[in-house]
């Protein structure tokens, strides 16, 4: 393998960093202690790709302790270069802060609230759901008594922001039911 | 894309047309920016001045959903100054095909078209044939129904004076961009063409990039480095989203979907695999029953025999004809014919057309799954502003879902490379993958079918499903495995094992790929491909920006589609500076050939191996509303005719009937006013997602509508003051932004206004108003059924109480 962009930055970077401040004065010293104490310091590097547009640009995001403490462009990507839009540089603040749902959550008929379920109800009470709408309405022969086993009463919306291997996931599932009714951002 | 991200920089002159690229694709426009660096020309051709235009050499404004006057005009430059690129158009395009007698064109329709359904019949769209049964070829182009003659004649309509009227345009700046681009017609120039949802968003989005595919074709510009037609792809998965066929017309790596008249699995086949009496075509497509019924054992596994037609009677056959796509869904929902459905990280009440209808559909459903980051428009539907959710039945589950850094698999970029990405951190309070949600639910799904029995069990159960969501595991499926111990070129490999690359596929049942694009993309051999990152080049891949060593790329690593129309007939590049492929010492160099075989000259294939007669389409009889583009106005539009035919708008455009669906009339008194609505660089699309992040939020606090100084004038608002838009559907506030990036039209002689909104609002986030989608039109592209949200009619007024935007 070449030697990549960030692997010469890596190298050169403390090296340039003492040069060009010692020229102007400044003591290298207290520069290296300062470097030593980012908070990237020790974290893990683990490359991802940015969740917004179809440029794709890669992310390293910097975890200690199972936490992630910030997020960058990867400088070795021949696309983005280290570089990010103002999304994808805001991308450490989609990780941190209250905003996120935490649990499912369930609105029953006519209700005005949200009630916190667990996950084992809340597949159980999906997969009741489906099964019986399936069970209901698959059109197993149509009018020309061709077999269709097509069930036309549930619909699948999404998503672009699955992995390929989440979208094969979504696409057989739907299919396996006989679900026809499949769409997502790609159209819209 | 054709090409690819970095592959931007090598073109000689980049027309950037429907898309904002600097605002939408920040990063992809270093790449338009590293072209001028090296010399060459920007061009953007849009109704708004922005970012992108700032950075072009010039910005050429242009009214909303005039794309194909403009293009067809150039296409009627290209021939009449005789500035095609010769020998490429004559040897890879079909303009020495010879039209059949029956092909007719008269007065902006067709021949075959039917004015009860809105349709055409397509039988009368096609070549003469020659003994062997292939195209009538005229090289010497003296028949007048070859190709390229008709299109002379179909184009001599798209004159200069004809295209500034309608488009708005002036003629000095239509040549200017015509000049430039059509300079590229050489062996020794590239020019690239750039679009976005700008262009697939109108009621002839398909056709505006036919028309850019005719221009590229006359100019020899697809297959070459800085060549090609972009699609600057937004959402984060969508080519891979598109690729797996979520969807419902097509099947994962683009195979049809069964039809009902297809009972059996050897009919689809037949009604599936093109022939070709062209000697010398690769008709790559003829594969496609291996591809087929190895996706077949990819989902039905050991259930998928010969005997039983690989479970082929257990997929869902469609009708012929009938629409199942999002519009269509809501305008069932609407109708009470959906019982339920699932909405996963997408938002239809914010950022679909129409959304009042969406809002009201969604409220007919018995119960809804979203699965989401935030609670949304479409979660939260039941208590909208206006409505009293003790009279809402829907029951909803919302779903907390994994974001993209909390969960591992692959992604595939614009110019399909396909991108590893590692889970960082894991999951947050109880969030959960997509693949972590669907695999289990599935599970209970097959385990009350097992339990109870019920209709059609076999299709629940006899799918191949795991216990447990592994992406690996995925990816190997995607990639295809071995079903029995086989020996190739040497090399045995064992039952499970992945399958090299496509070539290898069958259609015995001793293969599974779910889909065939992907195939190589994990081996035995060099593992899992979409984590390479070896930035290694030859200096020939280091001069035209190819990295085959990072990443993996559909299909087999070709990082240029259509590569091999880059090269002369004897398999020379057409320009040794910018090589991609070359025929060297009896074999291919460069990037991936695409289909192998010899140069032409030396018995091989020609270039378009996907193409049935292996010829690039100038004449493309496989679009529904016709096979050469031609100028329709949208679906509502501020005339009432236009100069190249009185076929006002198209004659196929699709739209549904109900009562939330209305349109302004032409040149509408109520609604004068042309509205483009776009996104903004701090917000995702809709910003369901975004709006939730402070300093984005902060960036973009509030909806706003731009227009231009004589418009505000005319209306008495100023900078800054509260705007009501009507159109036809709704209305929405939005606060005035005055500004010179709007300027009116000339339109057929009289003044056309045009203003701009982005979609990113929504009520969930108090105070930054609500989606500028209310007003936007539910017209489709008959080929997509893609919606016209780039052009529709409205009005407009200033207000003093704004409900929805906070002061």
């Amino acid at each position: 393998m070449a030697f990549t962009r960030r692997q010469f930055l890596k190298s050169a970077g403390a090296g340039a960093l003492c040069l060009t401040l010692a020229q102007f004065g400044f003591d290298a010293g207290e520069a290296r202690a300062y470097a030593a104490s980012l908070k990237i310091e020790g974290a893990k590097e683990v490359i991802t790709v940015c969740p917004f547009c179809a440029v794709c640009c890669q992310v390293i995001c910097h975890v200690k302790d199972g936490r992630l403490v910030s997020t960058e462009g990867d400088p070795d990507h021949p696309v983005n270069e280290g570089g990010l839009c103002a999304k994808g540089a805001a991308l450490f603040s989609m990780y941190s802060g209250e905003h996120r749902l935490k649990k499912p959550l369930y609105r029953a008929p006519f209700s005005d609230r949200w009630v916190e379920k667990d996950w084992d109800w809340t597949l159980d009470q999906i997969a009741r759901r489906v099964k019986d709408a399936r069970d209901k309405d698959l059109i197993e022969k149509n009018g020309r008594g061709q077999t269709v086993n097509r069930l036309e009463s549930v619909f699948s919306m999404g998503t672009s922001h699955a992995t390929n291997e989440e979208c094969e996931v979504i696409r057989q599932h739907m299919m396996g039911l006989g679900v026809v009714h499949i769409d997502h951002q790609a159209r819209v | 894309m054709t090409n690819h991200w970095i592959d931007i920089k090598h073109a000689d002159v980049v027309l950037i047309m429907g898309s904002n690229a600097a605002e939408h694709h920040p990063v992809a426009m270093k790449w338009i920016l590293r072209a001028k660096d090296r010399g060459a020309e920007l061009i953007h051709v849009d109704p708004k001045f922005s970012r992108t235009s700032a950075r072009c050499d010039y910005h050429v404004p242009i009214r909303s959903g005039t794309d194909i006057a403009f293009l067809g005009g150039m296409i009627n430059y290209i021939l009449t100054t005789e500035s095609w690129f010769r020998e490429y158009v004559l040897e890879y395009t079909n303009a020495s095909f010879v039209l059949d007698d029956s092909y007719e064109f008269n007065d902006g329709l067709f021949s075959g078209y039917d004015a009860a359904t809105r349709t055409y019949d397509r039988s009368t769209w096609k070549f003469k044939l020659n003994a062997d049964g292939a195209p009538l070829e005229d090289r010497t182009l003296q028949n007048p129904r070859c190709v390229i003659n008709m299109m002379r004649n179909h184009y001599s309509r798209y004159t200069l004076q004809n295209v500034s009227d309608v488009t708005g345009v002036s003629k000095e700046d239509i040549m200017k961009v015509y000049k430039a681009f059509v300079s590229t017609g050489r062996r020794d120039r590239a020019g690239t063409i750039l679009y976005a949802i700008g262009w697939t968003q109108h009621t002839v989005g398909v056709q505006n990039i036919r028309s850019s595919a005719i221009v590229q074709l006359l100019l020899g510009n697809i297959g070459v480095a800085g060549g090609g037609i972009n699609a600057l792809r937004g959402e984060p998965n969508v080519q891979g989203s598109t690729d797996h066929a979520l969807l419902y017309h097509t099947m994962p790596g683009y195979l049809a979907m069964p039809l009902s008249p297809w009972q059996d699995l050897e009919t689809y086949q037949k009604n599936n695999r093109p022939v070709t009496h062209v000697k010398n075509s690769t008709n790559w497509w003829s594969n496609k029953p291996k591809y087929f019924v190895s996706q077949l054992k990819g989902y039905f596994g050991d259930k998928a025999t010969p005997e039983n037609g690989f479970c082929y009677d257990l997929l869902p056959k469609l009708e012929p004809g009938e629409d199942y796509s999002y519009a269509y869904v809501i305008d069932k929902a609407l109708q009470g014919r959906m019982r339920g459905g699932f909405i996963f990280a997408v938002n239809p009440p914010g950022s679909f057309p129409n959304v009042n209808k969406d809002r009201a559909a969604l409220d007919k459903l018995d119960w809804l799954v979203d699965g989401e980051l935030h609670n949304s428009e479409s979660s939260d539907n039941w208590h909208r502003p206006g409505v009293n959710p003790a009279d809402m039945k829907t029951e909803v589950f919302l779903l907390p879902s994994a974001h993209r850094i909390e969960k591992e698999g692959t992604v595939s970029n614009s110019g399909r490379w396909l991108q590893w990405t590692a889970k960082a951190v894991e999951p947050p309070y109880e969030c959960r993958s997509f693949g972590d949600m669907y695999v289990p639910l599935f599970n209970r799904i097959r385990e009350l079918y097992r339990k109870e029995g019920g209709r059609c069990p076999e299709q629940v159960l006899m799918q191949d499903w795991p216990e447990k969501f592994e992406p690996i595991d995925w990816m190997k499926r995607i990639n295809g495995v071995f079903w029995k111990d086989v020996t190739i070129n040497g090399r045995t490999y064992r039952k499970g094992d992945c399958v090299p690359a496509f070539g290898h596929l069958k259609d015995d049942g001793s293969t599974s790929s779910l889909c065939w694009i992907y195939s190589g993309s994990i081996t035995e051999e060099d593992g899992n491909k979409s984590k390479r990152r070896d930035p290694s080049q030859t200096p020939e891949q280091a001069k035209i920006g190819i990295y085959p060593g990072w990443s993996w790329c559909w299909p087999v690593n070709r990082r240029i589609l259509y590569n091999r129309a880059s090269v002369d007939p004897d398999g020379k590049p057409w320009d040794p500076n910018r090589m991609v492929i070359e025929w060297k010492d009896g074999k291919w160099i460069g990037d991936i050939p695409d289909g192998g075989g010899k140069p032409v000259n030396l018995g091989g294939p020609r270039p378009f191996i996907m193409q049935t007669d292996g010829m690039g389409a100038l004449f493309g009889p496989g679009r529904l509303d016709g096979p050469l583009p031609e100028h329709y106005e949208p679906a509502e539009t501020p005339i009432t005719q236009h100069p190249f035919s009185s076929q006002l708008t198209s004659p196929c455009f699709k739209f549904l009937k109900s009562e939330y669906d209305l349109f302004a009339s032409p040149a509408d008194p109520m609604y004068p006013i042309v509205l483009t609505t776009y996104s903004v660089t701090e917000h995702w699309c809709g910003g369901g997602e975004t709006r939730n992040v402070p300093e984005l939020l902060e960036a973009e606090p509030q909806l706003y509508i731009e227009m231009s100084p004589e418009l505000a004038k005319e209306k008495g608002i100023s900078n800054g003051d509260g705007v009501l838009v009507e159109s036809a559907r709704g209305t929405c506030e939005a606060i005035a932004m005055v500004t010179v990036r709007l300027r009116p039209f000339t339109i057929m002689g009289r003044t056309v206004h045009e203003v701009g909104m982005p979609f990113f609002a929504g009520w969930m986030t108090p105070g930054t108003g609500d989606s500028s989608n209310r007003l936007t039109v539910g017209a489709y592209d008959p080929n997509t059924t893609i919606q016209e949200s780039k052009a529709c009619l409205v009005n407009l007024r200033k207000i003093d109480k704004l409900t929805e935007i906070a002061r």
